[in-house]
């Protein structure tokens, strides 16, 4: 009879599957992990593991902040285009926060000067104006960096799910996850994905220990990276480090969802627009006019 | 048992004959080895320092390597422009060199996974895309597709081509059972992997050169010039070097589908140039670019005007049937063909997607030394594969390569599996 | 080192003053009413508060003029075609300064003096539009008087040095 057969085979099926079931088990729940899917014990080992490297490498206390999003937060930001000098104090305060790299140089701020006859248009826009002083004549100025789209273009087309949008609004990258394929950066209408072409230099007299897992911890060579809001300071209830070094006070931040935040009463009493607009990112980022 | 006896004496033949051959054979393999060994060392460099030893910055964050990728996704996919005749309307003519076809989209399938592979920053972390130990986020991601369709391509061709050999091998005839739906599935899925590529890049708003629906038919139309310049080429020095006959009513039937492909795809160029330059929109600037530059930055304009040129030319020799019989200009025709979708898509496409970049600069990409020798390897890796394949298929498609009967009847493992005229090749 | 970024645009170092204890954030969407505003002690020249320090006992002179032995450092061009010191400046108190209407008000509330002429600025500014708050988006603010950004006697920014522009991209590496 067949049935007499049959047994082997079906025993060796049976042992072959169940052995690489095993080890695909084991690796999945062993072996790293995308962080947007560790749970919150794993992710504290994980975190003090981060913490333990980084401190290694830098002779400094780092610390890796694990926070999460606050309920019933939903971030935003204003940026007053009528105020804005272009004196980039801001992207370098931005700079110094949030461990970019000096060399290659990283900036996830771009400060644009595009002139006030044409408006805000991307083909006069000028990264690398250098005058003596700012504001020059005839002159404004559009400091871009990453949007926080609520449809963000990014996101989406990640091949591994790397990078997500919190609850709280802010668009993150996981940079053990990534794969550096560079299809958001690709993806990004606002140019401001970096990505890392060489090793990061971060000497570590410069490097800021109070750091976020999804924010600014060092990144590796090869992943991609951007502005989180100051995810480390924000998520502990305090402003962006541009907001706070602005000397003229054009950068605002808050909660969207509260209707007394300084955010809301710029959505609803000044001249608002975001850029490219017609893309429809929905970015949370909204530059305005006081005056 | 048997069945391992039979696949060791396959490749045990299969070695002998790749390890065989004239002077001018062993010359062309030392040569792709030479491409190869110099890539792999630039790679190397490159995974150790990173991808900044290529020309691509934040500017311009992808290049070379994805343009390559993408004209070798148009390889591979115009293998099908020989299945459908072959196949659907039986046309005896082509269905002999249907194979090779097949082979190339092999080929260039593999090509295209080491330009994807040479292109990311941490190759190290590849498996993060591969289920259940990464994650695949499909069908979000286009490029999760693209990963998908790609791999699945790949996967049929080399069973029906492989499947194919063995059979003839054997001196038995395929099965129809698996090789016709498969074939008739590799047909949705060849244009399936080019639109899916094409929408890679379609799909960006950010990015206004791309984002126009005439960009996957275009893809099409210059796949199915390229894939069947390069086989057309291929398909004459077999004839010459080994006793393979090709009808020349086969080779005159694609260099005329060619004509008909590289038609349509000029007549999509136009069509897409009318819309950028007459309505004039800001959108118009990249494609500026490309043909005119933008002030001094003129770097690509020399590249446009030789694709168009090569375009027109090779559909000029292409739609002569007097040309096209003629094996000189059928011949030039394949060669402005080849470059000419090379250098539109390599160049054409991506460069000019990406500059000026999405806050208006303009960074001027051309590829590195590092890039130049990375790519040559990669392609070279694909010649070497297509070469090997083929020194083992074309003595079985023509009856030379098949295992002895007698011999495996007697459990000889030492069987010599082909006559020595297959040496000869 | 953010402190002389500050300055350098013309305001007054002492806007951040005597930094005060980093508040403790709070970790959740608060009310309005839990919002504590601060404000840092008005931007006084060293050594020159309090004003009545010298002017105590001095005879008034209302007589709008050039002033040649004190203050010559102090030009105006804040409407100084319709405006002088006695405008603002309380000639009975010279620690405290006066709104249109003579009500006295303190330096710490000069912006009421300001929001009589720029009542929209005044709005925004209450509102956390116009100026500069620092600390935290849910809880304790630090909020910069007019007079920390605007010199009153001349209120226009001064222009300032850029930091250095980026580094355009290289096609070589090092």
């Amino acid at each position: 009879m067949s049935s007499q057969e049959k047994p082997k085979v079906s025993r060796r099926l049976f042992a072959t599957s169940g052995a690489s079931a095993a080890a695909a088990w084991v690796l999945t729940a062993c072996g790293p992990k995308r962080l947007h899917e560790v749970p919150r014990d794993r992710l504290r080992t994980a975190l003090q593991e981060m913490e333990r490297k980084y401190s290694e490498r830098t002779g400094k206390d780092v610390k890796v902040s694990g926070a999460g999003p606050l309920p019933g937060v939903e971030f935003a930001y204003g940026l007053d285009i009528s105020r804005c000098i272009g004196c980039r104090r801001c992207v370098y305060a931005c700079t110094e926060e949030n461990n970019q790299s000096r060399d290659p140089q990283i900036h996830w701020i771009k400060v644009l000067s595009m002139e006030k006859e044409k408006g805000v248009d991307f083909s006069h826009a000028d990264p690398y104006y250098h005058p003596a002083t700012v504001p020059q004549e005839g002159h404004f100025y559009v400091p871009v960096a990453c949007q926080q789209c609520k449809n963000p273009p990014c996101t989406k087309v990640c091949p591994t799910g790397a990078t997500w949008s919190e609850p709280d609004g802010i668009v993150v990258i996981d940079y053990d996850w990534c794969i550096g394929c560079r299809y958001c950066m690709a993806a990004c209408p606002y140019g401001a994905r970096h990505f890392n072409w060489a090793e990061p230099v971060l000497p570590t007299d410069v490097v800021n220990p109070n750091t976020h897992y999804l924010g600014n911890r060092p990144r590796p060579k090869g992943v991609v990276e951007k502005c989180t809001f100051c995810i480390q300071r924000t998520r502990a209830g305090k402003y962006p480090s541009c907001v706070e070094v602005c000397p003229v006070g054009a950068r605002k931040f808050g909660n969207l969802l509260d209707k007394d935040s300084e955010i809301r009463y710029i959505i609803e009493h000044k001249r608002v627009l975001v850029l490219k607009e017609e893309l429809n990112t929905v970015p949370r980022f909204f530059y305005f006019y006081a005056t | 048992m048997r069945t391992i006896l039979l696949f060791s004496q396959f490749t045990r033949g299969s070695a002998k004959l790749i390890l065989r051959g004239p002077r001018s054979y062993w010359a062309w393999l030392a040569f792709l080895a030479l491409l190869i060994i110099s890539g792999a060392l630039a790679y190397s460099a490159q995974v150790r320092t990173g991808l900044a030893l290529s020309a691509m910055r934040d500017q311009v964050s992808w290049g070379f390597y994805i343009g390559n990728f993408t004209f070798l996704v148009g390889v591979a996919a115009a293998a099908v422009i020989l299945v459908i005749p072959a196949y659907i309307y039986d046309w005896k003519p082509i269905r002999e060199i249907v194979i090779y076809g097949e082979l190339l989209a092999i080929s260039a399938i593999v090509m295209c996974l080491l330009f994807v592979l040479v292109d990311i920053g941490r190759p190290d972390r590849f498996w993060h895309l591969i289920p259940p130990f990464g994650y695949l986020n499909f069908p979000q991601s286009i490029l999760a597709w693209d990963v998908l369709v790609l791999n699945l391509y790949f996967v049929i061709n080399f069973v029906v081509a492989t499947h194919i050999l063995y059979r003839a091998f054997h001196g038995k005839k395929y099965a129809k059972r698996l090789v016709v739906p498969l074939v008739l599935f590799s047909i949705p899925m060849a244009v399936g992997i080019h639109t899916v590529t094409a929408f890679l890049y379609n799909g960006l708003a950010a990015r206004p050169y791309w984002n126009s629906s005439i960009l996957a038919p275009q893809f099409l139309a210059s796949a199915f010039c390229s894939g069947p310049a390069i086989l057309l080429v291929v398909l004459q020095l077999l004839r010459k070097f080994t006793r393979f006959e090709i009808q020349d009513q086969a080779i005159w039937k694609i260099a005329e589908l060619m004509a008909y492909a590289m038609f349509l795809n000029l007549f999509l160029h136009g069509a897409e140039a009318f819309k950028e330059f007459y309505s004039d929109t800001e959108h118009l600037l990249y494609t500026k670019y490309w043909y005119v530059g933008l002030g001094d930055h003129r770097t690509l304009v020399p590249y446009a005007w030789s694709a168009v040129a090569l375009n027109l030319i090779a559909f000029g020799l292409f739609i002569v049937p007097a040309a096209r019989r003629h094996w000189l200009t059928l011949n030039i025709g394949c060669l402005a063909t080849y470059a000419g979708v090379y250098i539109e898509k390599g160049m054409g496409l991506i460069i000019p997607g990406l500059t000026p970049d999405t806050l208006g600069e303009i960074y001027e990409y051309y590829p590195t030394f590092t890039e130049l020798r990375v790519a040559a390897g990669v392609f070279a890796i694909g010649f070497l594969l297509f070469t090997i394949m083929l020194k083992v298929a074309v003595p079985i498609s023509l009856g030379e390569f098949v295992r002895a009967p007698h011999r495996l009847a007697a459990q000889d493992a030492e069987t010599e599996a082909f006559t020595p005229s297959a040496a000869g090749a | 080192m953010r402190l002389m970024n500050l300055a350098a645009i013309g305001i007054v170092a002492a806007a951040l003053g005597p930094a005060a204890a980093p508040p403790e954030p709070q970790h959740t969407a608060p009310k309005r009413s839990e919002e504590r505003l601060e404000v840092p002690p008005p931007p006084f020249s060293e050594g020159i508060f309090p004003c009545t320090s010298c002017h105590e006992g001095m005879p008034v002179n209302r007589t709008r003029r050039v002033l040649t032995e004190m203050h010559t450092d102090i030009v105006l061009k804040h409407d100084q075609e319709h405006r002088w010191c006695l405008d603002c400046h309380d000639a009975a108190n010279r620690d405290r300064l006066h709104l249109a209407s003579g009500a006295p008000v303190s330096f710490e509330e000069s912006y009421l003096l300001c929001g009589q002429c720029h009542g929209e600025k005044l709005r925004d500014w209450r509102a956390g539009v116009h100026g500069k708050r620092t600390g935290n988006w849910n809880g304790a603010k630090r909020y910069l008087l007019c007079a920390h950004c605007h010199n009153p006697h001349q209120p226009r920014f001064r222009a300032v040095a850029p930091k250095p522009a980026p580094v355009p991209p290289s096609r070589t590496f090092r």
